[in-house]
């Protein structure tokens, strides 16, 4: 018998490569299908809203203020309302959530310390956020008599959002390797010259990531907020940037969007969708900042 | 002629977890010399070389008992462990470009303890990298990634980095992995330069180049410490112990 004659022709298929190659595409077709489904339904939403809030969109209505208790003119002081809540939120919870989760991360030793506070981390990212706002009644509305504010508000926005502020950093530092730290502890750096010198630099783009995408969510929780210092309606005069004092509650896109779809009688039938369309398009815009601002940092990665 | 001791290591014994991966071993240092350390894997070389730099703390679960002294101190008693990491140089196994450039690689440490002169950064940055057989080949773009470098590269980085901060006492985790032999060779001809100016210790899997350079040469065999002694003793054709014979002549196992 010839030494080829028991085995087929080189590089040819046999039936169990086609099979092999059969469950490949199949599963290639459904994992690309179920990804693919993903984009359905935003591209839903969006068309739905933008085609019923046709009506009502213009750049006048972004710029102007609501006028006869919300269900006429414009948005504008909702939509700084919304600006003033998550900058002055973020501007609490980036700097704590960032620097704790440095600590938790690069100093901290595994003891019954750090497991608490990393336990109470997970917790309170799970506490829902209408109770978020009932904290924040309790908390800084009466006991720190803040009031019903912008300020109380903000700081019960930027509690909610600490722990996953805290989770995201601790991610992205940890994706730094433990030998880029050993090499420098090994040189003599202690570990404060380690994390400026080697870790944050590498990090920074997660750490940022991580902290945008909490302005998604802080613009459109309403539960929070509602309870500690936003109102339904605000009469204004002029218009500009600075309408609100921190002390004053103020409106915000998205009780302004549940007051008129539920609440307000009135209105046009497009207004709460012409709302949710500029509250969406905000969202939309900080992830789009965020994702150029990754793929940006990216290309720059070092190893 | 009794060298003064660098390093007296007093029945160290190190544990992670519960399981004791070094037996009590005691063994010194000599000022200028260059001790190799040889042995199969899982013998505790890399753990011994951690203990003396104190990088041991960096793993929780490692439990030290015995002593470990550095020119006649406890390195468990020393404040500032940073101050002995510089005075120790650590070439790790796997090489590490930092992701810095390659000058700021070789700068990283220098510029940490506070030297600021451009200048007097620019020699040391280029005598280290000299040293380390790598400055013909970076030269030209030392400000490009170091963690782009090639594998050999970046292990010759890691020593260049070792040599930056002037230890006097220089440790070589398995540093020839990656380098070819031409390139190994001189490296090997830096270091018995060095010996005038530091102590070397070097852990190597390669037994001829322990022959080649070491003054003497220490065998570890599963966490504990077979034998130690003049490098011509140790690959005579009676070393003291069996396992040494046996090790160095490749009839193990």
């Amino acid at each position: 018998m010839s030494p080829t004659g028991s085995h087929p022709p080189m590089f040819q298929a046999t039936a169990r490569v086609r099979r092999k190659q059969l469950a490949e595409r199949a599963a290639q077709w459904f994992f690309g299908f179920m990804a693919a489904a993903l984009i359905v339904p935003l591209v839903a939403i969006i068309a739905y809203l933008v085609v019923k809030a046709w009506p009502s969109l213009s750049w006048e209505f972004l710029v102007t203020n609501p006028r006869g208790g919300g269900v006429r003119g414009g948005i504008w002081s909702a939509l700084v309302g919304t600006v003033y809540l998550v900058v002055f939120s973020l501007c609490v919870s980036a700097p704590i959530g960032v620097l704790a989760a440095v600590y938790l991360n690069e100093y901290a030793r595994d003891n019954w310390f750090t497991r608490t506070v990393n336990l109470a981390v997970v917790n309170l990212a799970g506490v829902p956020s209408i109770v978020h706002g009932l904290f924040g009644v309790g908390a800084f509305v009466y006991a720190l008599h803040f009031g019903r504010s912008i300020i109380s508000a903000s700081l019960t926005l930027a509690i909610m959002t600490l722990p996953v502020i805290i989770a995201s950093t601790k991610e992205a530092l940890a994706a730094v390797p433990m030998a880029f730290r050993e090499a420098c502890w090994n040189v003599g750096a202690s570990r404060w010259q380690t994390i400026r010198g080697v870790v944050l630099p590498n990090s920074i783009s997660g750490i940022l990531t991580g902290v945008i995408l909490q302005v998604s969510r802080t613009a459109g929780e309403t539960a929070p907020i509602m309870l500690t210092g936003v109102t339904i309606y605000k009469a204004f005069d002029g218009g500009g940037f600075f309408l609100y004092a921190p002390t004053e509650q103020c409106m915000a896109l998205s009780m302004h969007l549940y007051y008129i779809a539920t609440q307000a009688s009135g209105a046009a039938p497009s207004l709460p969708y012409a709302i949710a369309v500029v509250l969406l398009a905000l969202v939309l815009l900080v992830n789009a900042v965020s994702i150029v601002l990754r793929v940006y940092l990216r290309s720059h990665k070092k190893w | 002629m009794a060298a003064p001791k660098r390093i007296e290591i007093q029945d160290l014994r190190l544990s992670y977890g519960g399981r004791e991966v070094l037996h009590g071993i005691t063994l010194d240092v000599e000022a200028n010399e260059i001790l190799a350390i040889i042995g199969p894997a899982q013998s505790g070389k890399t753990s011994l070389l951690r203990c003396m730099n104190r990088m041991i703390d960096v793993i929780p679960e490692a439990r030290v008992s015995g002593t470990v002294k550095v020119d006649g101190v406890d390195v468990r008693s020393i404040r500032n462990v940073c101050e002995l990491r510089r005075k120790i140089g650590m070439v790790a196994p796997l090489p590490v470009g930092l992701p810095l450039s390659i000058y700021d690689n070789v700068a990283f440490a220098p510029m940490q303890a506070g030297v600021t002169g451009t200048a007097e950064l620019d020699v040391l940055v280029e005598r280290c990298l000299r040293r380390a057989a790598l400055w013909d080949e970076v030269k030209d773009r030392l400000r490009t990634l170091g963690s782009k470098l090639s594998g050999g590269q970046q292990q010759r980085l890691t020593i260049a980095r070792a040599l930056s901060h002037q230890p006097e006492i220089l440790c070589l985790d398995e540093f020839s992995i990656a380098i070819d032999p031409i390139t190994t060779a001189r490296i090997e001809d830096v270091l018995r330069e060095l010996r005038s100016e530091m102590t070397v210790v070097m852990v190597t899997n390669l037994v001829q180049q322990a022959r080649r350079l070491a003054d003497r040469t220490a065998f570890l065999l599963n966490g504990d410490l077979i034998e130690i002694g003049p490098t011509e003793a140790v690959f005579s054709d009676r070393p003291a112990r069996r396992e040494t014979y046996d090790y160095v002549q490749g009839l193990f196992g």
